[in-house]
């Protein structure tokens, strides 16, 4: 069965300049209920990984530099 | 005989699965029932934040304060707007401890608000009663919890999703099979009792905007209780008394109207007038709000613009700041504002609740669910309109009892055919190379709910629809999961399947119409009391059937006089009807 890879325009955005996570902060990968933020392979920066987001913040809130940004996911909006 | 070695195992006294709002409290209970007993709270996400309450709460709900009302008040409201159907029993439970929890998170550091004099500022917003106290700086509620946990030296176990709970040879439960959520790892809980605290279904219907995750509810809750509970026999109820809300349109978030209500905004449809009596939501004002919808006066509003200048900034403070707090963006980004716009509204999917609603897994005035050693509190039981408050009320109710029974007794054997049986099942999407993707198989579920069994409930439909769904119990054997992440999701979707056809066998079940919108069957669309006042049980029979059967209404300790009885019934405003 043939699986086709799409793109999807993601709610949560992460400012890699601001995000300390080679410094070991996970914060906002801890907390995210749908556990949908993860480490970037190729940035060492958090990221959204999976578009399943119900925009409810706690990553926003809680990250230590500000660098977490969420959005209304597209189709909400 | 061991278990392999791929399967870890740990043995708690207690163990409390979901730790939103019910669990932490429950898991704080037994603790102090009994300090010795070792209590593990298992969480899907991370207690810090997650559940319903992950960012604070714009008030309570239900709060049954003396001076303002008593319990008895607030039993009838209840009995009154779940059309009778209900354990008095246990609403009675609820209201009578209702304030004592109040003082306890009060005392703990959660902040009500209050008046000059230092009061509990209460607002009237229930049809007959006064129960609704905000709290605009709720935010801090997960942390005061979570402090709690730390102090009494629970156990917590972040990032586990529950899968089935285990039962011993006599039919006590006895822990559950869990996995790792980021390494699909297996973890076997043994325990000698479990609290079940995993909120509401939220996940079985799909969102008007098509966005899996844009659910009223959390959506970390997806009904994997109800699915657990099922699967291991215990007792479902009034699952064909959905939960249905009127939101913000899109949003999806309440609108809100408890806080709103009580500082002048109200529900009106599209030329501005009110058309429900009380905006408290029960299924006689969702009706309403559905007739409005369809009807020529649609859509319905949120009304603020009346209001003066201050009022709007501090409904704009609660609304964007607290509970939901991405809502002022969601404004931002249409360019509406409460000042000069109404704000349209919308009806919520389906879901099974009992913290909004009636629906969900069997629970007594103890938690006690119909399996032995096996307790349900908050959203995910069957206690009605029991809210916030009442998740406190019976997560420590539960928490107490659960740790009373652990200590009568002694971990059960494993049974290792049963657990190695259920590791394969669990992870066989992701032995696959390729097949159907956890997304499709869901969004396909929930589309078919909205089709075939939202009401207005027809026979004929909800047939097509069970069918549907009972022909996808062959696509589950091809779902597919590249990673542990969408194993989650594989597992989720299995519940929200089972979810999705017991909405349809209990509404098909009860064959008249009750509870305004959430059981609005157009074949039959009479209340019919002599035949149907009762609880429908839904369960799983010794064949592996899914099937109902009807529960007596326990007797009421709480009598309504005859003209109390329809208060609820009459909720359109006579001069716009
Ligand atoms: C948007 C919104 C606004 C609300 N506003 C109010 C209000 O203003 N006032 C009020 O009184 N009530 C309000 N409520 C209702 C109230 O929040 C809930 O009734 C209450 O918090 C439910 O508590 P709970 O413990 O049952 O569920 P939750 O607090 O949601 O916790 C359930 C937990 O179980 C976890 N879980 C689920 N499945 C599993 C699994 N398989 N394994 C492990 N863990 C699992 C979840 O991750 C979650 O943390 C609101 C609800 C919502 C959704
Ligand atoms: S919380 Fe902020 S700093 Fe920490 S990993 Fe996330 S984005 Fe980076
Ligand atoms: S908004 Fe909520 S669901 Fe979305 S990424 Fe942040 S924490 Fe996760």
């Amino acid at each position: 069965m043939p699986i086709a890879s799409q793109i999807s325009m993601v709610p949560v955005v992460v400012d890699d300049d601001k995000c300390i996570a080679e410094k070991g902060c996970r914060t906002c990968i801890d907390v995210c209920p749908l556990d949908v933020l993860w480490i970037n392979e190729d940035t060492g920066k958090a990221h959204m990984k999976y578009d399943e987001c119900w925009y409810c913040m706690p990553c926003e809130t809680d990250c230590p530099t500000d660098a977490v940004t969420v959005n209304i996911p597209y189709l909400l909006r | 005989m061991n278990l392999p070695d791929d399967i870890s195992v740990k043995d708690v006294d207690v163990l409390i699965i979901g730790g939103g709002t019910a669990g932490p409290m429950a898991a704080v209970a037994a603790k102090e029932k009994n300090p010795d007993a070792s209590v593990m709270l298992l969480e899907k996400a991370n207690v810090k934040r997650s559940g319903a309450i992950s960012m604070g709460m714009d008030g309570l709900n239900n709060a049954v304060v003396p001076g303002h009302s008593t319990p008895e008040d607030y039993v009838k409201e209840i009995t009154i707007a779940n059309d009778g159907v209900l354990l008095q029993k246990g609403v009675m439970t609820y209201a009578e401890n209702s304030y004592e929890m109040i003082q306890k998170l009060d005392n703990w550091g959660v902040y009500f608000q209050k008046d000059e004099t230092g009061e509990y500022d209460m607002k009237k917003v229930h049809h007959l009663g006064t129960y609704v106290l905000p709290m605009p700086e709720g935010h801090n509620i997960k942390k005061i919890l979570y402090r709690r946990l730390r102090r009494h030296r629970v156990i917590v176990e972040n990032r586990y999703q529950a899968i089935r709970i285990m039962k011993d040879s006599e039919g006590n439960a006895c822990g559950c099979i869990s996995i790792n959520t980021r390494t699909a790892e297996i973890y076997v809980i043994r325990a000698k009792s479990v609290v079940m605290c995993t909120g509401a279904a939220g996940r079985i219907g799909l969102p008007a905007s098509g966005y899996l995750y844009g659910t009223y509810e959390n959506p970390s809750n997806c009904g994997d209780g109800h699915s657990m509970a099922y699967q291991v026999g215990a007792e479902l109820t009034g699952l064909e008394c959905y939960q249905i809300n009127p939101l913000l349109k899109d949003y999806n978030g309440p609108a809100c109207a408890y806080v709103t209500g009580p500082l002048g905004g109200y529900t009106a449809n599209s030329k501005g007038d009110r058309f429900i009596e009380c905006d408290y939501w029960s299924g006689q004002m969702m009706m309403e709000f559905f007739n409005e919808l369809q009807g020529g006066n649609g859509p319905v509003f949120l009304k603020l613009d009346h209001l003066a200048e201050e009022t709007i900034q501090e409904i704009e403070h609660v609304l964007h700041t607290n509970e939901r707090p991405s809502r002022g963006r969601f404004h931002d980004g249409r360019g509406v504002d409460y000042r000069t716009k109404m704000v349209e509204m919308h009806i919520s999917e389906i879901g099974f609740c009992a913290g909004h609603s009636a629906s969900g897994v069997w629970t007594n005035e103890k938690g006690e669910t119909t399996v032995p050693g096996l307790y349900g509190a908050g959203d995910m039981a069957s206690i009605p309109h029991s809210y916030m408050l009442g998740a406190f009320v019976f997560g420590e109710i539960c928490g107490a009892n659960a740790a009373e029974f652990a200590a009568e007794r002694d971990f059960a054997e494993l049974d290792v055919d049963f657990i190695t049986a259920e590791r394969d099942r669990i992870l066989a999407p992701m032995k696959r190379t390729d097949g159907i993707p956890p997304s499709q198989f869901e969004y396909k579920v929930r589309r078919l709910v909205n089709d075939y069994l939202q009401p207005p409930k027809v026979t004929k439909k909800m047939d097509i629809g069970l069918q549907r769904l009972q022909a996808m119990e062959e696509d589950i054997q091809y779902l597919y999961a590249r990673d542990a992440h969408e194993l989650l999701r594989a597992n989720e979707a299995q519940h929200i399947y089972d979810c999705a056809k017991m909405a349809a066998v209990a509404s098909m079940y009860r064959t008249e119409s009750r509870w305004g919108l959430y059981h609005h069957y157009v074949d039959y669309p009479e209340t019919n009391n002599e035949d149907w006042f009762c609880h429908v049980q839904l369960f799983k029979d010794d064949s592996g059937d899914m099937v109902c059967k009807t529960r007596p209404i326990d007797p009421y300790v709480v009598e309504l006089d005859d003209n109390e009885k329809n208060a609820y019934a009459q909720m359109r405003v006579q001069q716009a009807g």
